[in-house]
């Protein structure tokens, strides 16, 4: 480190501005994508909860769906499917960064990572939906 | 194509100036000049007093890193008519105190390089009438990580540098990875010691906005988070097998 | 403001020689404090800039005789052939250390360490990593060097002059980049590994830092300079840039075509064309030869006009994607970059470029100049293994080889000597107060450094190039002692403490101007033609008068004073070059 002394007086430090995330698009994105995991706590929030109406019986479960039928509440979770859906896919799309798998001597492509992740989230989510919606 | 140009250019001597302001020069427009070429015109025929570094002008000593309209760029390989017609803003790279005009103290990388440990570590040394064998694919393994140039334009645009000065760092911890998967090297355990610490990799957070910004295409992001990943693999290792569980 | 500071032993430079030799002295001796001075950060040194690749013998079928022998007949009998035979002999030793350091060397699929052909040299011996050696071995020594706690860098400081006392050389004297502070650094002993002096040039494929310095200090301080007419031209740079395409794209199998698309090497006595790379033979021939054949194709109007200038073409198309993608990566991102060009689809353009400096600080095969205390090692200095032309892939060796002999031998003289004194501040008070006299407290100078340097360059091009003769030689004598009289008259925009570049731009160009003198002095004295030294008066190479190694000395009125010192012969007698046969 370079000691001031009185032949240097000071080297200029520029201070980072606490909004230095709206300088440039790629730190925007990356603080939505750090933000969204707040979403996703609320999701898991909210499972909860409706786990616990059920767990209660029938009245109050209806009081739950009631709840969540609040304009408010319906535009929050509204955004929070949309922070969950970019969380999953930005995470599936820097998964492979960590992993430099190398088969006969080349290293896979991102695609061979991130793709079964995908696959795998459609096919559980359309399990999912199966197992709910048929009844 | 007009055939000049304005270049906004940082202006800061400690000796006079409580901060850095801009001058606004005005050069040739060249289609096969680089910003560096602007910036030498300017010195040689407009303003001496113009300090910057630079030297082989082909992309290889990285010592012209600097913030061109906003972007750490090296100045020698980022052609001025991309910037047509202009202004051209040309400061010093970001999160590095500036010594003078666009010449930063790059001394902290230094200290961080040789933290890394980025030398080959062996219990015991080969004769030297002994090859180490290295084979294409195991070269392969560390090859990408061992381009950088230390230009830190990597350091320019990571916000982690930025806002916490103790970081590690992109590049010094994509070279200690390069050490660490060079197969004729034995000190993994060692870095890992010291990088493994809430300041080393611990303190990325990925935003990958160093991959983005290197000229070279070290992708240090991605030596980063590879080296999150062997770091949990030994730390559940040592966990599950508390006893003989180094591999390294 | 002056500071002092003290170690056993001052390197002048951080490139190859420089750190190879800092390490040579702290394993020789890890009591000994080690000071590595440099005006850039070790790792900007332009020995990162190198790409073809080392020689050193690998293979079983070649033999230390037979790269003696390339390099004594690649340099045209200039070569002192005792030098050439110890460096032979530990360029592998070498090279095999750097791979212990960790240095990338392309492998073959067994995992043996790979050698390709390269231009001069009968058998296949260059050890390469892809095409950006230099840079891959200069950051293992870098790094390497960051191990050995004796070692202390300075960064960023420009030496400015040699302490010397009592005949013997004790140390330094430093400008601090930063602070503009004046740091003397008294030793023992005081090692140059500086590099060239491409920019004396307009066109060259060397950064802005190779200017001479440590040539200039050694000349000032009574130090001889050797052979300092041979300038390398490299055949292949790009035009306008300069930027330079290896001689690897040729020992891959690239091809030199002029605008009729015709391989016109074999009009010049350097072999037939065949379709794969032949040893010793048109593309693969040496530098100087290669150079010469364009300026005659320039001649006879066969070279192609771009825009800026004459060029012709190199021819990588047959190669395939996947040699260039593997073997000449660099090359390729070059070509994009600079010339819009991708080598897999197009011809690239290029021409003879100034690239390396055989001349030098006269040392014998330790590194030692015939100043007690002073030492050089590398492109700074000329021992001569290159003789009156270099063979490519021998100088990255050469800085390994010479930076190790260099380091040990100052090592052990400076465990002999007592501690210089404090009497030496004297002489660095006085190199502060002519730093502040004729540069920082001047002022009304009229002459711009920028204008000074181009007419320099300028001349240098025109008097300095393939062909020479003795009337433009004299004239550029004329015109750079004119240039070094109007230095005087130096104008400083910049006249502060602080990082002041143009203060440095300053002392470079003097350090410029003196080693231009010596190279001008030299090549107008030697009427023959030798290797890269080409005279139109005196077209054949003369071994009765010009066996000799020409010596520039600094006279009192600051001319140079050229004498003669006999070149060293040991098994190989003069014969006559023969190349492509």
């Amino acid at each position: 480190m370079i000691n001031p002394t009185e032949y240097l007086p000071k080297s200029y430090h520029a201070r980072v501005s606490t909004y230095w995330w709206l300088s440039r698009w790629a730190y925007l994105k990356f603080i939505l994508r750090e933000a969204s995991s707040v979403f996703v706590a609320w999701f898991v929030v909210v499972t909860l909860l409706q786990i616990r109406a059920l767990a209660r019986g029938p009245a109050d479960y209806a009081e739950f769906q009631h709840w969540l039928r609040n304009p408010l509440l319906l535009a929050l979770n509204a955004v929070s499917l949309f922070f969950v859906i970019f969380h999953a896919v930005t995470w599936f799309n820097l998964a492979p960064k960590a992993m430099a798998i190398r088969l006969r001597g080349k290293r896979l492509p991102s695609i061979a990572i991130a793709g079964p992740n995908y696959v795998a989230w459609v096919v559980i989510s359309a399990a999912v939906a199966w197992i709910l919606l048929r009844g | 194509m007009a055939n000049r140009i304005t270049l906004e250019v940082t202006r800061y001597d400690p000796a006079h100036d409580e901060k850095p302001r801009l001058d606004a020069f005005e050069v040739p427009l060249r289609k096969e000049w680089v910003v560096l070429d602007a910036l030498n015109y300017i010195k040689d025929h407009l303003d001496g007093s113009l300090s910057f570094r630079w030297s082989c002008r082909m992309g290889v000593c990285g010592s012209c890193g600097m913030t061109v309209n906003g972007v750490p760029k090296l100045t020698c390989a980022t052609f001025l008519s991309d910037y047509a017609p202009g202004p051209v803003r040309v400061e010093p790279m970001r999160n590095f105190p500036v010594l003078r005009d666009l010449v930063v103290d790059t001394s902290d990388f230094l200290v961080k390089l040789s933290k890394s440990k980025p030398w080959i570590i062996r219990k015991v040394e080969k004769p030297l009438d002994e090859e180490y064998f290295q084979t294409p694919e195991q070269l392969d393994a560390y090859k990408q990580f061992s381009m950088c140039i230390n230009c830190m334009l990597c350091y320019a645009a990571c916000p982690v540098y930025g806002l916490d000065p103790l970081f590690s760092g992109p590049a010094a911890i994509a070279l200690a990875q390069r050490y660490n998967l060079d197969s004729r090297d034995e000190g993994a355990s060692d870095r890992l010691d010291i990088l493994s610490q809430h300041d080393g990799i611990w303190g990325c957070t990925f935003v990958g906005e160093c991959t983005q910004v290197c000229p070279k295409n070290v992708d240090p992001a991605g030596a980063i988070q590879q080296y999150k990943l062997t770091a949990t693999m030994e730390w559940v290792k040592s966990l599950v097998l508390p006893r003989g569980a180094s591999s390294e | 403001m002056l500071d002092i500071s003290s170690h056993d032993i001052v390197l002048v430079g951080g490139g190859g020689a420089g750190l190879r030799a800092a390490i040579a002295i702290s394993e020789a001796d890890p009591k000994l404090s080690v000071a590595v001075v440099s005006k850039v950060y070790p790792m900007r040194s332009h020995t990162v800039a190198a790409e073809g690749g080392a020689a050193g013998i690998h293979l079983a079928d070649d033999s230390l005789d037979e790269h003696a022998y390339d390099t004594i007949s690649g340099g045209d009998w200039l070569c002192d052939q005792d030098a050439v035979e110890a460096f032979v002999k530990e360029a592998p030793v070498e090279l095999m250390r750097l791979e212990h350091w960790g240095c990338p060397w392309s492998r073959e699929p067994d995992g043996h360490v790979a050698v390709r052909p390269f231009g001069g040299m009968k058998k296949t011996r260059t050890w390469f990593a892809a095409d950006k050696t230099g840079f891959h071995m200069l950051h293992t020594l870098f790094q390497t060097s960051l191990k050995y706690d004796a070692v202390t860098r300075y960064d960023e400081y420009f030496v400015t002059r040699l302490l010397v006392d009592d005949g013997r050389v004790q140390g330094v004297v430093a400008l601090e980049l930063t602070t503009g502070k004046v740091q003397a650094i008294t030793a023992k002993a005081v090692i140059l590994c500086t590099g060239g002096c491409g920019r004396v040039f307009r066109f060259t494929t060397n950064a802005a830092i190779c200017t001479g310095d440590g040539m200039a200090l050694a000349y000032r301080a009574g130090a001889p300079l050797k052979d300092m007419e041979f300038v390398q031209y490299h055949p292949t740079g790009l035009p306008f840039t300069g930027i330079l395409i290896t001689e690897a794209a040729r020992s891959e199998g690239g091809y030199l075509l002029n605008k009729d698309g015709y391989r016109y090497l074999q009009d010049y006595n350097l072999g037939t064309p065949e379709p794969k790379p032949v040893l010793r033979s048109m593309e693969l021939g040496p530098r100087d030869r290669l150079s010469q054949a364009f300026v005659h194709e320039q001649e006879k109007g066969r070279t192609v006009e771009g825009p800026y200038g004459a060029v012709v073409n190199l021819d990588l198309r047959h190669l395939g994607a996947k040699t260039i993608n593997t073997k000449l990566p660099f090359v390729r991102e070059l070509c994009l970059k600079y010339e819009h060009i991708d080598p897999i689809t197009q011809l690239i353009p290029v021409r003879p470029v100034v690239h390396y400096m055989m001349g030098g600080v006269h040392t014998d095969l330790s590194g030692a100049t015939p100043l007690k205390g002073l030492y050089a090692a590398g492109e700074a200095a000329c021992v001569s293994i290159n003789g009156a032309n270099r063979l490519g892939s021998n100088s990255l060796p050469e800085l390994l080889v010479f930076g190790a002999r260099a380091g040990r031998a100052a090592a052990a003289y400076a465990a002999e000597q007592k501690s210089p004194g404090r009497h030496l501040l004297a002489q660095a008070l006085d190199e502060e107060a002519r730093l502040q006299e004729q540069f920082l407290q001047k002022s009304g100078g009229r002459e711009p450094i920028a204008d000074l340097r181009e007419e320099m360059q300028r001349i240098m091009e025109q008097c300095g190039g393939i062909y020479r003769s003795g009337e433009s030689l004299s004239g550029a004598g004329a015109k750079l002692q004119e240039l070094q009289d109007r230095f005087r008259d130096i104008r400083l925009d910049d006249r502060g403490h602080l990082f002041n570049t143009e203060l440095i731009s300053a002392l470079e160009l003097s350090c410029m101007l003196e080693v231009a003198q010596t190279m001008a002095q030299c090549a107008l004295q030697r009427t023959e033609s030798r290797g890269a030294h080409q005279r139109t008066d005196y077209p054949a190479r003369n071994d009765e008068k010009f066996l000799a190694h020409s010596m520039a000395f600094r006279a009192a009125d600051g001319r140079p004073r050229v004498e003669y010192a006999p070149v060293t012969i040991t098994r190989w007698p003069p014969a006559e070059r023969v190349y492509g046969r």
